[in-house]
């Protein structure tokens, strides 16, 4: 597929870095996000969510909500369809709990009125009896055999036999090749570690928001902020009961998704309210219930064991990964497992997984789900190996990785890859060579993401001044619109100005997967390459058309169709706006458009150096300097490719240094805000230099990959070698608040 | 809910003792309003200060300063006077939110909201600042460090509001410093507290010296043996040492979500010892 390089130097477009077309409107205001949607009669929607952690619904009275002046719908499961299908029925119950809360914040029943103060009333009014169960929100004690049980219905799926009673664990996985034992037999050096890591939420700026309106024959329109409003129709369909095609779904500008916004929360509230109320609802979550209620991401318990021979090279690589996926069936351990050791070239490898549910909201995708936390266990034990080998960390990473044609550690064989060029570049970097102070420490670690390509259906029209619209159904979470103008600008020999994108409604475009995967630049820009030279072949028809010679006698070239050869005759070449400007005479509007479901996404490997300094007397971490080097294939808005790459590493050191979910004994969380759930503020980030390696991907035309998710691998990884550097002491749990590296510096001098 | 807006310390204080129901004063509104929005507070009457002109004021008063309860810390890092004779106590109020909030903030309203972990108010205590609470029966004078009962809680009576706070004149070789542990650089809110306000003699041993911690109990208290163990030396090592000890044993935290009982107690003892040295070189002439 790829068939135009950097080294061929054909790009005129690509590789720029023009001002993103939605840039005004988001600097001035005028963007509309989630919340900004205004229909006529509005109403406004709020949840009712459960204080405990977990509690039988006996029942619920909503009598005296009804009741109350300016209420005009209440709903409860009840509501909502009961023969929904399989797949969505996790989703659904997630939104409205049914017979059971499973976490503190499950939403249990929602009414619609005419102000926001008549609403927060009337959630006082309805009554729930509860019967509180006993609960478990840590991973481990949720797998213990006498634990509170969440589902007496999830028997643990992948175990040999089929086991009788029911579990908190909903499955086990297992990936790898070869032989650990044999592997460790040979090896000289062998390191195990036990690690743990603590939730973290996506941290979006911008709070769930949304506004429905859907009628009593089931037709209906939803405006809502998220990553994929295909999705968003499809399940609310689903959990409505009604037609796909009467679901009009509008994905507003979005403030932050980071996978966070690759599900539903409170669209088929909204919409179940607006049914029964007969009037549009809009529903805005509050911050804590952001937090409560949506995200997180999984905590983990995980065990790692590496063996080395004295030269140097891995001889077995073994891990045993627990996640907690919040209180439904989750995926994420999978990934966890099949990226762990990606990064490396071993004979033997193995990696165990167990998806367990505790009392905490379901967990939701969150930038390479599953894939950070278990970095940071291989990489922290991948440093600490080469140290007791007395290789360098870095040289020692070389000698391992995976390069094109090796066994990777989730299936297949590696195709070609930067993982190397990463590596040398860390090495040669100023960064890499520069002295430390005191108190201070240098982490490296490395990183590995799949990406995706997925369904996708795009559209492109030429209007009669030669300016080209595009249509895409894959939402502009970071950057992507200017991104694919200059993909449609460098395949039109177009100017990246003439070239405008919009984020096209549900019923405009087929089906469109969800922006996830790092699947947005690589798979809806391929198939606007696609469009494009759909486009142009109808351009050069119309040529041709105009010239009186046949169709193949005619070349695109720079922007202009002309002959394609001196036999073909002697015209002078014509632009697209000649041609568009005739096109009404010449057979009318002139489109391009591609359906497919892409294939091909290449991987993507990082390597990031980070410095920090350890305040000896309070264990505060001091994030000094940070070096992001990361395999971009192709970088077609390199500031966005950069933006990307800054955000997973600041997203990073939040995880690494002070995010987490607080639980209390009570079950409840303690810290569902910004003040004590401590995301990084500008100040306490150095700024976050970037390097940007293009080794190809052989499955894009212009060697594209994903690059938003890789980004998020290895920080915490690296900030925990260079905090284990600088305090004396190895780091096995996040966050390296400063509780806990000060304590764990106390005990290392006791 | 009323909102009433009166131009007199008289008027509000009527308001206030007359409603029945919970009433609460409004001058820059940054926790009020949050409260209010988070559903935390849902007061039947808020009476804003603001259109009380004393209470904009920053006047000097027997060589120090009386600072009206509506004074935002904005107004109160540009005043030269304040900042020269108690640069502890302004940094302290400098460190409420951000700088959007600076412009609406007040040290009073820091005091009065009673959160342990206030910023301000260590400072205060340490600077021996006086709160001047108006009330149905008159006016008294209260040590700030007595305005907080606990935790969102105060001493003060129905319809009292304090009006104003005084900070005392300054001696000679004088100095006094706020430092407060947080995880992240700004925008937080105090782990550990500690304010530190000494004298120092001619020949730079210490005449006077109070020391008070904040977050590490129920409210912000004055920590004397830690003062003694300043008194008479020349907050060399070995006092400082003693300071920490002191303040360590002092602290009796709780653990939460924002640190253990081990963390604040080794960290009150270690923000001392750095608050101490500032003050010591400032007293000095030297920071």
């Amino acid at each position: 597929m790829l068939d135009k390089t950097a080294e061929n130097g054909e790009f005129k477009y690509v590789g720029t870095r023009p001002q993103r077309p939605d840039g005004v409107d988001k600097v001035t205001g005028r963007a509309r996000f989630g919340a900004d949607m205004v229909m006529p009669g509005m109403l406004v929607g709020k949840v009712l969510r459960s204080p405990h952690a977990h509690a039988k619904i006996k029942s619920i009275d909503t009598s005296a909500a009804e009741a109350l002046k300016g209420v005009k719908a209440v709903i409860t499961a009840a509501d909502l369809t009961a023969d929904v299908p399989e797949a969505e029925y996790d989703t659904m119950v997630n939104c409205i709990a049914h017979g059971k809360a499973l976490y503190d914040g499950h939403g249990v029943a929602a009414v619609a009125a005419t102000s926001q103060a008549i609403a927060n009333k009337a959630l006082k009014l309805i009554k729930v009896d509860y019967e509180v169960l006993p609960h478990v929100t840590d991973v481990e004690e949720a797998c213990k055999d006498d634990a509170p049980l969440l589902h007496d219905n999830i028997f643990t799926e992948g175990l040999e036999e089929e086991p009788t009673t029911p579990s908190n664990i909903s499955g086990r996985v297992q990936f790898g090749h070869g032989d650990v034992e044999k592997g460790f037999a040979a090896a000289d050096t062998i390191v195990e570690r036990k690690f743990r890591t603590e939730a973290t939420h996506q941290g979006y700026i911008e709070p769930h928001a949304c506004v429905g309106n859907l009628s009593a024959d089931g037709t209906g329109e939803l405006w809502c902020c998220t990553q994929g409003h295909y999705m968003v129709r499809n399940s609310c369909a689903a959990i409505l009961g009604i037609d796909i095609s009467r679901l009009r779904v509008t994905a507003s500008e979005i403030g932050g998704g980071f996978g966070g916004k690759t599900t539903i929360f409170i669209e088929p509230i909204a919409l179940a309210l607006s049914r029964k109320a007969g009037r549009p609802v809009k529903v805005v979550m509050t911050r804590d219930e952001v937090f409560r209620a949506t995200g997180p991401t999984s905590s983990a318990s995980m065990w790692i064991k590496i063996g080395a021979k004295s030269d140097g090279t891995i001889t077995a690589m073994e891990g045993l990964l627990k996640y907690q996926g919040g209180a439904f069936k989750g995926t994420w351990v999978s990934l966890g497992c099949m990226t762990a050791f990606a990064c490396y070239r071993a004979d033997h490898m193995k990696t165990v997984g167990y998806d367990v549910l505790v009392n905490r909201p379901r967990a939701a995708a969150y930038r390479a789900p599953g894939a950070p936390m278990a970095a940071f266990a291989v990489e922290s034990v991948v440093t600490e190996l080469a140290e007791k080998l007395g290789i360098d960390p870095l040289e020692f990473r070389l000698q391992n990785a995976a390069k094109e044609g090796d066994q990777s550690s989730y299936g297949p064989k590696h195709r070609a890859h930067g993982l190397i060029e990463t590596l040398e570049t860390a090495k040669a970097h100023e960064h890499y060579n520069t002295p430390l102070g005191p108190n201070q420490g240098r982490g490296i670690a490395c990183g590995f993401w799949f990406n995706f390509g997925g369904q996708t259906s795009t559209s492109l029209n030429v209007g009669a001044d030669g300016t080209v619209n595009i249509s895409v159904g894959t939402v502009d979470v970071g950057g992507s619109r200017a991104s694919m103008c200059l993909m449609v600008a460098e395949e039109l020999g177009v100017p990246y100005e003439k070239v405008r994108c919009v984020v096209a409604d549900t019923s405009s475009l087929g089906h469109n997967d969800t922006t996830d995967g790092s699947r947005t630049t690589f798979a809806s820009g391929m198939a606007l390459i696609l469009s494009a030279r759909d486009a142009k072949q109808k351009l050069c028809a119309r040529a041709a058309k105009i010239w009186e010679i046949p169709e193949e006698a005619v070349e695109w070239v720079d922007g202009h169709a002309r002959p394609a050869g001196p036999n073909a005759g002697e015209f002078d070449p014509m632009s697209l706006a000649e041609i568009a400007g005739k096109a009404e005479t010449t057979g009318g509007p002139i489109a391009g458009h591609h359906e497919y479901n892409a294939r091909g996404a290449g991987v993507s490997f990082a390597t990031h150096m980070v410095d920090t300094e350890v305040d000896p007397d309070t264990g505060r971490v001091t994030v000094l300097r940070y070096t992001v080097i990361q395999d971009a294939g192709k970088a077609v808005h390199p500031a966005y490719v950069e933006g990307q790459f800054q955000g997973g590493a600041v997203q990073g050191i939040g995880w690494a240094i002070n995010e987490e979910y607080i639980y209390g004994e009570d079950g409840r969380l303690q810290n569902p805000g910004f003040l004590d759930y401590r995301i990084p503020v500008a100040s306490d980030l150095p700024m976050i230099d970037t390097v940007i390696i293009e080794n190809p991907n052989k499955g894009h035309p212009y060697g594209v990959r994903g690059v938003g998710e890789t980004s998020i691998v290895p920080p915490m990884a690296a900030i925990a070698n260079s905090v284990s550097a600088a305090a004396g002491v190895r780091m096995t749990e996040l966050p390296m608040s400063p509780p806990r590296v000060l304590k764990a510096m106390d005990d290392a001098k006791a | 809910m009323r909102f009433e807006a009166p131009t007199t310390v008289e008027a509000a204080v009527s308001l206030l003792a007359a409603e029945t129901g919970m009433a609460r004063v409004l001058a820059g509104g940054t926790d009020l309003l949050v409260q209010m929005k988070s559903g935390m507070a849902e007061p039947d009457l808020v009476v804003d200060i603001k259109r009380i002109d004393a209470m904009h004021e920053i006047t000097p008063e027997d060589g120090g300063f009386r600072i009206g309860a509506a004074v935002p810390g904005i107004a109160l890092g540009e005043h030269e006077g304040v900042k020269a004779a108690w640069p502890g106590v302004v940094e302290g109020t400098e460190l409420i939110g951000s700088t959007q909030i600076q412009g609406r903030a007040t040290m009073v309203g820091n005091l009065c909201n009673c959160s342990p972990a206030a910023d301000s108010v260590p400072a205060m205590a340490a600077a021996g600042a006086i709160a001047r609470v108006a009330g149905p029966d008159g006016s008294r004078d209260v040590p700030v460090e007595e305005i907080a009962a606990g935790p969102g809680k105060s001493n003060l009576a129905k319809g009292e509001m304090v009006d104003s706070v005084f900070l005392p004149a300054r001696p000679a070789n004088a100095g006094d410093a706020y430092l407060r542990f947080i995880p992240r650089t700004e925008m937080d809110i105090a782990v550990v507290g500690c304010g530190v306000n000494l004298v120092l003699d001619g020949d730079g041993t210490c005449s006077e010296a109070r020391v008070a911690l904040g977050a590490v109990a129920a409210r912000v208290f004055l920590v004397p043996e830690a003062a003694e163990a300043l008194v008479g030396t020349k907050v060399d090592d070995a006092a400082l040492d003693a300071l920490a000890a002191a303040c360590s044993a002092a602290a009796t935290p709780i653990d939460d979500k924002r640190g253990t009982v081990e963390f604040r107690k080794k960290v009150a003892g270690v923000l001392a010892r750095r608050a101490a040295t500032i003050a010591r070189d400032r007293a000095k002439g030297s920071a």
